[in-house]
């Protein structure tokens, strides 16, 4: 299992003892927690014949939503990259006074409850609270609109991108781009050149946790959404639509068109990942 | 050498299972002596029921001479129906609607025939569905009709989501069934023109009533009176309850979850805990806590608390049963979704 052959024919035991305890220990957790629950969901169809199950995730409605919860999912991960890359670079770059603070903060969003963050951000953005209010000074409404979807999205995902990018910005030596500043490349392009590369595979992870969990978000989402069928439901909520009408099969389907489709994505991301891994480490 | 590693292998699942075990056994530990009766509830009922609790353990305490100790929890009601189906041992349930407790039913957890086994229908309090409108009611909203003119802002929760809106839903159909002299295409337009209205469509009442009050969405909720009389305690003077001319007699319904309370042997218990909901005192607690006494003599005493003159449509007289006013308006496809796909 573990070891290799020596020429002598001998299994060579590993240098780092405690692979089968803790294999044991990584399949149990994995099984428990994530590969029997997910296998569950498929289980859940068994009575359900294929067109049954077409009919419900290609229902219009259910499509309405797989458009507004993957939409403004990815509108969220791309402004997560950027913002998130523009917070890592600050915190590791700059030495400022409060900047252990704003670190900490990074992770706020993890530890609130989600719908302590749906209440807040709702109030907030609404007419009445104090950001809704100067927006809406100018027209734009945010709470119960797409627009407020995507900022609850922003919310809970900006973490996992400043996360990732932080380890790798802080690896990365400065003199690289002293010497391609001393070779006389310009700011612009030594960002381009010399930093973009390091950082992308990261950013690029960042993305996709950031997506994902953008997806499977319902708790902070449903407050700020208004949940308009054909306009702001996400697909999280019709999930829950069809539980709450004890439609098992029905919220079964849904969610596995869901994890094939986040799945693809996250595999999709992967791959474009290890390309562009091995892009940079050659060059 | 392989033997070994794969020995090690489960040696180390055994272990991991063995600590979830330990835990398991820690969370299962129970008391002897006095007895304990769970009571699965909706989220509204929280104020009311931990006020009952303690009526009820003076009683039973008077009756038998017995301790008795009751764990609450609340949540939207077909949530909590689900958690009792899968497993969330309660000994009795005392939920929103009909429906919901008739899924435990199906479930083969509660005995048929449970909807006969108490007063009423075994709704001991009622409610309905009463407009919510800001001080003054500065649109001036009396009535169904006035609701869906346009431009007036409705906030309701989801009847998809939200058993409780179901009722919003059936009260503003009975309403337009009688004005439109039973057509059911007109009867469609008018929740059409209702739901156009609809701005924010929250998955549970709790939802809509926050969008209402604290976020300041709309100018009308359709709420559960009770609901809208606790938002009038919490906010005097900024909102306004008006009774429209028709509405339904919402019926939270309550049962012993039969296959629990035998095997927790709490039987005798349980029944007794929804009997007394039914006494004068406890008819008075639920008065207080806004609820309709189902006791009309009891609610005469509320008079002034309640609009008495509101003609109330039930739900068995003119939908024929939660399970055919389901399959009509709620269920994939039907009447609900048809007036969104109109559109």
């Amino acid at each position: 299992m573990s070891g290799l052959k020596t020429p002598s024919g001998r299994l060579k035991r590993d240098v780092i003892p405690g692979f089968g305890l803790s294999m044991g220990v990584t399949l149990t957790m994995l099984s428990l927690i994530v590969l029997i629950p997910l296998a569950s969901v498929p289980l859940v169809l068994k009575d359900y014949s294929l067109s049954e199950f077409w009919r419900v995730v290609t229902d219009r409605q259910t499509i309405a939503t797989y458009k507004v919860s993957f939409s403004c999912a990815a509108a969220a991960a791309v402004i997560n990259v950027f913002f998130g890359v523009l917070l890592a670079w600050v915190l590791t770059r700059y030495k400022f006074p409060g900047r252990r603070i704003l670190d900490g903060l990074i992770e706020l969003p993890f530890a609130l409850p989600t719908a302590v963050a749906g209440v807040a951000l709702t109030t907030l953005y609404s007419e009445r609270g104090w950001i809704g209010y100067l927006f809406s000074k100018i027209g734009v409404k945010i709470s119960y609109t797409t627009t407020g979807i995507t900022i609850a999205m922003i919310f809970i995902g900006i973490p996992f991108v400043v996360r990732s990018i932080q380890p790798v910005l802080e690896n990365l030596d400065p003199q690289y781009e002293e010497a391609a500043a001393t070779l006389g490349a310009s700011r612009a392009r030594i960002f381009t050149s010399v930093v973009v590369p390091e950082i992308l595979p990261a950013a690029l992870t960042g993305f996709a946790l950031a997506f994902a969990r953008a997806i499977g978000e319902y708790g902070s989402v449903v407050f700020i959404a208004g949940n308009i069928p054909y306009r702001t439901q996400i697909t999280p909520l019709m999930i829950m639509n069809k539980l709450e009408q004890f439609n098992y099969p029905a919220a079964a389907s849904i969610a596995l068109v869901m994890i094939v489709f986040s799945f693809l994505v996250l595999f999709g991301v992967n791959i474009l990942q290890s390309k562009i891994s091995e892009i940079s480490r050659g060059s | 050498m392989k033997r070994s590693i794969l020995s090690k292998t489960i040696a180390g699942a055994l272990l991991l299972t063995g600590v979830f075990t330990a835990f398991a056994g820690f969370a299962s530990d129970n008391a002897a002596g006095k007895i304990s009766i769970t009571n699965v509830s909706y989220d509204p009922t929280r104020e009311l029921y931990e006020q009952y609790n303690k009526l009820f353990r003076a009683y039973w305490l008077r009756e038998k001479g017995q301790e008795v100790e009751i764990t609450q929890s609340h949540g939207g009601s077909g949530k909590q129906a689900r958690g009792v189906i899968e497993g969330n041992e309660a000994d009795v349930v005392t939920l929103a609607l009909e429906g919901d407790v008739d899924e435990i039913r199906k479930a083969g957890l509660i005995d048929a025939g449970w909807v006969k086994e108490f007063d009423k229908n075994s709704a001991p309090y009622t409610s309905t569905i009463v407009f919510l409108v800001r001080k003054g009611n500065p649109r001036n909203l009396k009535d169904w009709d006035d609701i869906i003119k346009p431009g007036v802002e409705i906030i309701t929760p989801d009847p998809k989501s939200s058993g409780g809106a179901r009722w919003n839903f059936l009260a503003a159909w009975a309403f337009s069934d009688r004005k439109n002299g039973g057509n059911e295409e007109k009867n469609k337009e008018f929740l059409k023109a209702l739901f156009a209205n609809v701005t924010v469509l929250d998955s549970g009442a709790r939802g809509s009533t926050t969008t209402f009050v604290e976020n300041g969405q709309g100018d009308v909720l359709l709420a559960w009176e009770n609901e809208a009389f606790l938002s009038q305690k919490e906010h005097p003077g900024d909102f306004e309850i008006v009774t429209p001319s028709l509405s339904i007699l919402a019926q939270p319904s309550v049962a012993v979850v039969d296959v629990y309370a035998r095997k927790h042997g709490t039987e005798e218990a349980a029944k007794a805990y929804l009997r007394y909901l039914y006494s004068d005192e406890a008819q008075r607690l639920e008065g207080r806590n806004y609820y309709r006494p189902s006791n009309p003599n009891i609610l005469r005493e509320f008079k002034d608390a309640f609009n008495l003159d509101v003609k109330l449509v039930n739900i068995d007289d003119e939908f024929g049963g939660w399970d055919a006013a389901q399959a009509k308006f709620f269920a994939d496809g039907a009447i609900f979704d048809e007036i969104y796909r109109r559109r």
